[in-house]
């Protein structure tokens, strides 16, 4: 029996604000436990929160961002419950008037094509403090410091069909998030988070099965994984003819197996009301339009310019335009060097390979952005050989030397006296007479040994058509 | 609405309190009286009318997203019955 | 004259021109609490020492002239224990709180500390503002210094109590749903429960966040608007407090009743009031008619309802307020916990009274799921009722007057075996919480037992000049005010 897979995420994102959300602590993450705290957001008596104004603008920026609907009367919410990273025993979030509504993203659809997943809602609330299991106490110690962070919960429709459409969400979301510049959505920090809910049913069936939901999932591979296992925990119960039980469950990585999650709590209600401590946000067309007008050039439209205007190949954008950090090297590398082809190679080729070598995230890139550019340049008035050009950007993307000054100092530049040049091949020739002997004799291929020899011997820093052209010269 | 021991031991689990057997006793018959008197609220005919949660009409009231310093750490735990030098101390929280 | 017996204007007046100095005043209540605090129970705490200190400071200030702008400068106060005070306990009266010493100061007493008053204690009160008569309290309950057999009232009883034994020259108090006015009218002291969002309530303990107010307790109408005029104003960290005017104390002092136009709501009248209340309040319209004022009846059905809209509003919101104790971050943690399940119900049942306790079901039995729109909802709908019928009625009247309360003082465990006898009492008083509106509370003579009555005017959104201008003319046409209980040593 065949079955389909119906997945709708909820993402948290945390916002790249200053300060938290109802107070002005600092968002920055790390920082020792407790020392990103104050009165307000550790929960004490008698404490209140005011709203950051800048959580509202990025919040209408997502909401415009991801083709929303923006609420423009909206109200806070208190959703209750117990447990120690919740210093309030509320969170405040938005239950009855999320901040956009009715919007979506559009994905690559496993079947091919494109398709849309729709997003139910987009609403604000503040983030948890974190625990931390200390088994030598036998205890757990709280930490505040991202109490009252703000956050975006991104609630999908359950209209994705696979792992692999799952993924394909995820990064286009991100990438609208840093276009936008409302989160960092650093997974491993916390700042991008999953939640999946996942059911299966047979094939053309009319009602969905029963969900199960696995939380704070913090990688894609990990993701991906994750609802690969749980399709097939799923249709295995089906198919021995139990039942799928709605729970909470999580998914641990190590063992690539989830596990049923045991309630927060024995009796569970969440009794939202209207928070009376934070008066109605009321968000005028004016403002709406202000912030749509200011909006940056979104993935799907650079992605659609970068193939008309530069003539670039779908893929090579496709994969630029997903992260908001080559796009910003690749701009400036193309204005550097004056050729968008050129730069999009590099990224694509050279940059791509030193990235996934080296495990590196296109967001901890740490070298200047000018970088690249000035090398390409280098390379096209053949101050550097292509190899050389290689080179140095192993040592831009490593230490992030700066390039010019790298190659000055190494002597790394191409030699254009033909002079010295020709000296040199004529010492490659002299030591090795077996390889001309033979050469001489009509071994075409024993001039290939001679050329690579005597780049070893120029250090590459002569162009290879000048060393044929003086060989042959010489041989000839 | 009619109160029963049930509903009294939900709503002890909802607020994390536990009650006396005589406390329990009594709450139900207090719960009772005060629920019934409670429900002559719905003599009121509100249909059409719009829930007011604030008393007047006051909307966005911000804060610029300027950092302020936080608390020293030493006054945050300060009144914590159990901690360490950094964190708040709570028994082993399962999941 | 003796500085216990001056108004905390003359008493400011009297250490502005160096009769009086800061430091004699302070140690002259800190000596009526030594002598009376042990008969009448008002304060949860004295900081003699913090407050001699302070008292040196301030007259250091005053003599500078730094403090000329303030009416109150040198004077001492005390404060209810649930508003915050940086390193001094602040307990709600609650065995939850008996430990807790906040670590920064509400922003009512930053104002008044600015304004140079010197706190000389944390005053008694029902657990968390929960009651009517200041019983539910962990410290035991504050006697009435009418009557030590009676209750002073509550929440704020041992604000109102301190005042009237003049164990305080002033006070503040909180008022969700009376808790200023109804012990003010039991003490036969005088109170004003501010507007909604006037005065900041960060710092204030949560009760029911959307009704909760701070406001001052006095000898007299002229020092709670002096009082009123150091804490009122926009406080940015509280997104509900609101921009107005600023208050001008003096403005009280000039008004006249001659031409005000006041409604009497006939169904303050009703059921259940005591013969003696009704009299003494229908008195003092009277005496305000010989005044000038225009007095006409008029009917406001919607009374009925208040009680059940606030009870359910009130819970609610409490349920969710009370729910960060938990004995982890601050406050009682119960010995015998061994598990993070036992910390939170063994803490909470420990440190919460049987009233808390009440209060926290019923607000979790309102907002729990399937309920919500029966209870919470429905409050909800009858708060804009009953905020309109106020409106309503400010189109024809300047301001509203009845009753503070059906009785006056009752005996000491008389209600707390019937909870919802006691919640009856607030009939009057929980609908100006409801609708958001100030209301003052002045003496206005005594039943039968020589106990006080109160007179209740409550005024437009931010009218607290016109309310207080009224009370004012009639406290001075009057002499309730001036009438001092027989004091009993400890």
């Amino acid at each position: 029996m065949d079955y389909e897979v119906v997945i709708g995420l909820e993402v948290h994102t945390e916002l790249s604000t200053k300060t938290k959300i109802f107070c002005g602590c600092t968002t920055e993450f790390g920082g020792e436990p407790n020392t990103h705290v104050c009165e307000i957001c550790s929960g004490m008596p008698g404490t209140l929160p005011v709203v950051n104004k800048s959580v509202i603008e990025y919040a209408i920026r997502t909401g415009l961002a991801t083709n929303c609907k923006i609420t423009q009367y909206n109200k806070f919410d208190r959703k209750n419950y117990f447990y120690p990273d919740l210093p309030k025993a509320y969170q405040v979030s938005q239950l009855y008037l999320p901040i956009c509504q009715n919007g979506f993203v559009e994905i690559n659809a496993s079947e091919g094509g494109k398709k849309k997943v729709r997003i139910h809602e987009i609403h604000m609330e503040e983030d948890a403090g974190k625990l931390v299991h200390d088994d030598f106490e036998d205890c757990t110690l709280v930490d505040y410091n991202r109490c009252g962070v703000p956050l975006l919960e991104i609630v999908s429709e359950p209209d994705m069909s696979s792992a692999d459409e799952v993924i394909d969400y995820l990064e286009k979301l991100k990438a609208i998030l840093q276009y936008i510049g409302v989160s960092d959505c650093k997974m491993q920090e916390g700042s991008l988070r999953a939640d999946v809910n996942l059911s299966v049913r047979k094939k053309g069936a009319n009602e969905y099965g029963t969900r199960t939901e696995m939380k704070n999932i913090n990688s894609f591979k990990a993701i991906k994984r994750a609802i690969e296992g749980e399709t097939e925990r799923q249709i295995d119960l089906l198919e021995s003819g139990e039942k799928v039980v709605q729970e909470t469950r999580r998914w641990d990585d190590s063992k690539g197996e989830s596990y049923a999650m045991r309630s927060k709590e024995d009796a569970q209600d969440y009794k939202y009301f209207p928070e009376p401590d934070i008066p109605p946000i009321e968000i005028s067309d004016e403002k709406i339009e202000q912030i749509k007008n200011a909006l940056p050039e979104l993935p799907e439209k650079k992605k659609q310019r970068y193939m008309e205007e530069m003539n670039l190949p779908e893929y090579d954008t496709g994969i630029i335009t997903n992260s908001i950090h080559l796009v910003r090297l690749f701009e400036r590398t193309a204005e550097i060097c004056g050729n968008p082809k050129d730069a999009a190679n590099w990224i694509m080729g050279e940059l791509m390979k030193m990235l996934n070598d080296t495990q590196t995230l296109p967001e901890d890139m740490k070298f200047n952005q000018d970088s690249l550019g000035k090398i390409i340049v280098m390379l096209n008035e053949n101050k550097i050989s292509r190899n050389t050009a290689k080179k140095v950007f192993e040592k831009v993307f490593s230490e992030d030397v700066e390039p010019e000054k790298y190659v000055k100092e190494n002597n790394l530049e191409v030699m254009t006296d033909t002079g010295a040049i020709k000296g040199i091949i004529e010492k490659v020739v002299a030591d090795n007479p077996k390889s001309v002997e033979e050469y001489k004799s009509g071994k075409e291929k024993a001039i290939q040994f001679l050329i690579g020899q005597s780049m070893r011997a120029l250090k590459g820093q002569a162009p290879a058509q000048e060393v044929t052209k003086i060989l042959h010269e010489i041989l000839d | 609405m009619q109160i029963t021991k049930e509903l009294v031991n939900y709503l002890e689990a909802l607020g994390r309190i536990e009650l006396t057997d005589e406390q329990r006793a009594s709450s139900e018959k207090d719960l009772q009286d005060i629920l019934s008197y409670i429900d002559t609220l719905n003599e009121l005919d509100t249909s059409n009318v719009e829930p007011l949660s604030h008393s007047f009409p006051v909307t966005n009231v911000f804060r610029e997203d300027e950092v302020r310093p936080s608390t020293d750490r030493e006054l945050i735990l300060e009144n914590a019955p159990e901690k360490t030098d950094a964190c708040f101390m709570v028994p082993k929280t399962v999941e | 004259m003796e500085i216990l017996k001056m108004t905390a204007l003359e008493l400011s007046k009297a250490i502005k021109s160096k009769e009086i100095t800061v430091r004699q005043a302070t140690q002259a209540v800190l000596d009526a609490i030594a002598d009376y605090d042990g008969t009448y129970n008002c304060y949860t705490c004295v900081c003699e020492k913090e407050a001699l200190e302070r008292a040196d400071e301030v007259q250091k200030l005053i003599d500078e002239g730094k403090l000329d702008a303030s009416p109150l400068a040198g004077v001492p106060i005390a404060v209810k224990d649930n508003i915050c005070t940086k390193g001094i306990t602040t307990t709600c009266s609650s065995k939850i709180l008996s430990n807790f010493k906040p670590t920064y100061n509400a922003t009512v007493v930053e104002r008044l500390n600015e304004a140079g008053m010197v706190i000389v204690g944390k005053l008694n009160m029902d657990e968390f503002a929960m009651g009517s008569t200041t019983e539910t309290s962990y410290f035991g309950a504050t006697k009435n210094p009418w009557n030590i057999e009676c209750v002073p009232g509550g929440s704020s009883g041992g604000a109102a109590a301190s005042v009237a034994a003049d164990e305080a020259i002033i006070a503040l108090g909180s008022d969700t749903g009376g808790s200023i006015r109804q012990p003010c009218s039991f003490c036969g002291v005088t109170g004003l429960k501010p507007t909604y969002g006037s005065v900041s309530r960060y710092g204030l303990v949560a009760y029911a966040s959307s009704l909760d107010q701070i406001g001052p307790i006095g000898k007299d109408v002229a020092d709670c608007a002096a009082m009123y005029s150091i804490i009122s104003g926009r406080d940015e960290k509280d997104g509900t407090s609101m921009d107005f005017e600023k208050f001008d104390y003096t403005e009280v002092l000039k008004g006249e009743v001659k031409g005000k136009k006041i409604g009497i709501p006939s169904d303050y009248f009703g059921e259940g009031i005591a013969k003696d209340v009704k009299k003494k309040v229908l008195a003092a319209a009277e005496k305000l008619k010989e005044m000038g004022a225009e007095i006409e009846e008029f009917d406001m059905p919607i009374v009925k309802y208040a009680i059940p809209a606030y009870y359910i509003i009130a819970s609610a919101e409490a349920c969710s307020n009370l729910s960060r104790y938990d004995g982890i971050k601050y406050g009682y943690k119960s010995e015998s916990a061994r598990n993070l399940r036992e910390t939170y119900i063994k803490s909470r049942s420990e440190g919460f009274g049987m009233e808390v306790k009440r209060r926290i079901m019923l607000g979790n039995f309102v907002l729990s799921s399937g309920y919500y729109d029966a209870y919470y909802k429905k409050a909800l709908q009858a708060k804009k009722l009953i905020q309109q019928s106020f409106f309503d009625a400010f189109e024809k009247y300047d301001m509203l007057l009845g009753p503070v309360a059906p009785t006056t003082a009752l005996k000491l465990g008389e209600s707390l075996s019937d909870p919802l006898k006691m919640y009856l009492g607030d009939i009057y008083t929980v609908m100006i919480n409801i609708a958001g509106l100030p209301a003052v509370s002045v003496p206005c003579g005594f039943d039968s037992n020589n106990m006080p009555v109160g007179l209740q005017l409550i005024g437009k959104p931010f009218d607290e000049k016109t309310i207080m201008q009224v009370a004012y003319q009639y406290e001075k046409a009057t002499d309730f005010s001036d009438k001092k209980p027989n004091l009993i040593k400890a």
